[in-house]
């Protein structure tokens, strides 16, 4: 009988474990503007891809598989993508993230002090969503304001990669 | 990285440069003379900067049905009229994005929208997007403040309501009424061009 109980409890505690491992759920965490730019400021040897978008903006939305394929296919890029939504409401982008069967990881930058901080993204940047920014291995940054198309997003990628 | 590969980034980071020069250039930069329209309320009226009684000026604000952060300042937006209109300084609200693109905001949404919050300001539909073609407005909400000056619209300030969309208790820099507080006393306005994250203008494709 103990023997059975144990059996059970071990069942409780793998099985979810042992789920997550076939499914993994992408990364997501609320972040602040400066962990934004230490994010950004790292060194990497790969081509990092910061997409701005939020889960009622509907270009953005149509833009986001673009993204998930490119990421998916090529090892050399790094996504995030940079949720604008309601911080007070995390739920909206979990959920998001479950139904679309998002991949890569999304930081929801919580700080409407908009104005405090867009220019230190991109001067060129008006605040429309969706926007995209590329950083280079070597540092340089380049940034994209509206939607993307998927030769369009393709094109970029082709060019900026090392 | 070769020459080459070089010479085409740079080429291409001057593309993209001057692209976005284009963006931020296209329309209306602080102490220029605003284009005044006539536009389609949705009481049926037509609308022009110089018809407004009484107005030295107004807010011009590219606003829609659709857009969350529009939503969270429409309160704000007819609190704004309420203060200055009656110092001649009204809000006029245009929505210039696509019906076809964005069906929520075609001109039978606007009405029931303008009903259901009673806008006390005009609400126009910007069917061409001529105007804000003209202004350089890329999101909503898009401020443009504009003072009469000799006979001219001219623009004082251009950007955001104020800094905190979520919570107007939590609102630290009032950026749309310290312009107009600004130019009600003759003074310089504090800050005049303020960004925030909005949504996008749904152009009409093919426009350019």
């Amino acid at each position: 009988m103990n023997v059975f109980f144990i059996h059970l409890a071990f069942l409780f505690l793998w099985g979810p474990a042992a789920k997550e491992n076939i499914a993994p759920e992408p990364e997501f965490k609320i972040i602040s503007f400066e962990e934004f730019e230490v994010l950004t400021a790292a060194d990497s040897d790969k081509l990092r891809i910061y997409n701005f978008w939020a889960t009622w903006c509907a270009p953005c939305i149509r833009e986001m598989p673009h993204f998930e394929a490119a990421s998916a296919q090529d090892p050399d890029l790094e996504l995030v993508f940079i949720s604008m939504d309601d911080g007070r409401r995390p739920e909206r982008v979990t959920s998001f993230i479950k139904r679309k069967e998002i991949q890569s990881p999304v930081y929801l930058l919580d700080d409407v002090d908009f104005n405090s901080w867009i220019d230190k993204v991109d001067q060129s940047w008006t605040g429309a969503i969706p926007a995209t920014l590329f950083i280079l291995p070597d540092g340089e940054r380049i940034f994209h304001e509206g939607e993307l198309e998927a030769d369009e997003l393709q094109k970029l990628i082709d060019q900026f990669k090392p | 990285m070769n020459k080459k590969s070089t010479f085409a980034l740079t080429l291409l980071a001057m593309f993209c440069l001057s692209l976005t020069a284009h963006a931020q250039d296209s329309g209306y930069q602080i102490g220029d003379e605003a284009m005044d329209f006539t536009l389609t309320n949705v009481d049926g009226s037509q609308v022009s900067l110089s018809g407004m009684e009484n107005a030295r000026g107004a807010f011009v604000i590219f606003s829609c049905n659709t857009c969350p952060y529009v939503k969270a300042y429409e309160d704000r937006m007819i609190q704004l009229h309420e203060k200055y209109a009656p110092q001649g300084y009204p809000v006029i609200a245009i929505n210039p994005n696509d019906a076809q693109l964005s069906p929520g905001d075609s001109f039978e949404a606007m009405k029931k929208r303008a009903e259901e919050k009673d806008f006390p300001f005009p609400y126009l539909h910007d069917q061409t997007q001529e105007v804000i073609k003209a202004y350089g407005g890329s999101r909503t909400p898009h401020v443009y403040l504009v003072n009469k000056e000799s006979g001219k619209y001219i623009v004082r300030y251009i950007g955001a309501i104020d800094n905190n969309y979520q919570d107007a208790s939590a609102v630290t820099k009032h950026y749309a009424e310290d312009a107009v507080e600004a130019v009600l006393k003759g003074q310089n306005v504090p800050e005049t061009t303020t960004k925030a994250i909005g949504c996008s203008i749904k152009w009409t494709r093919n426009s350019e």
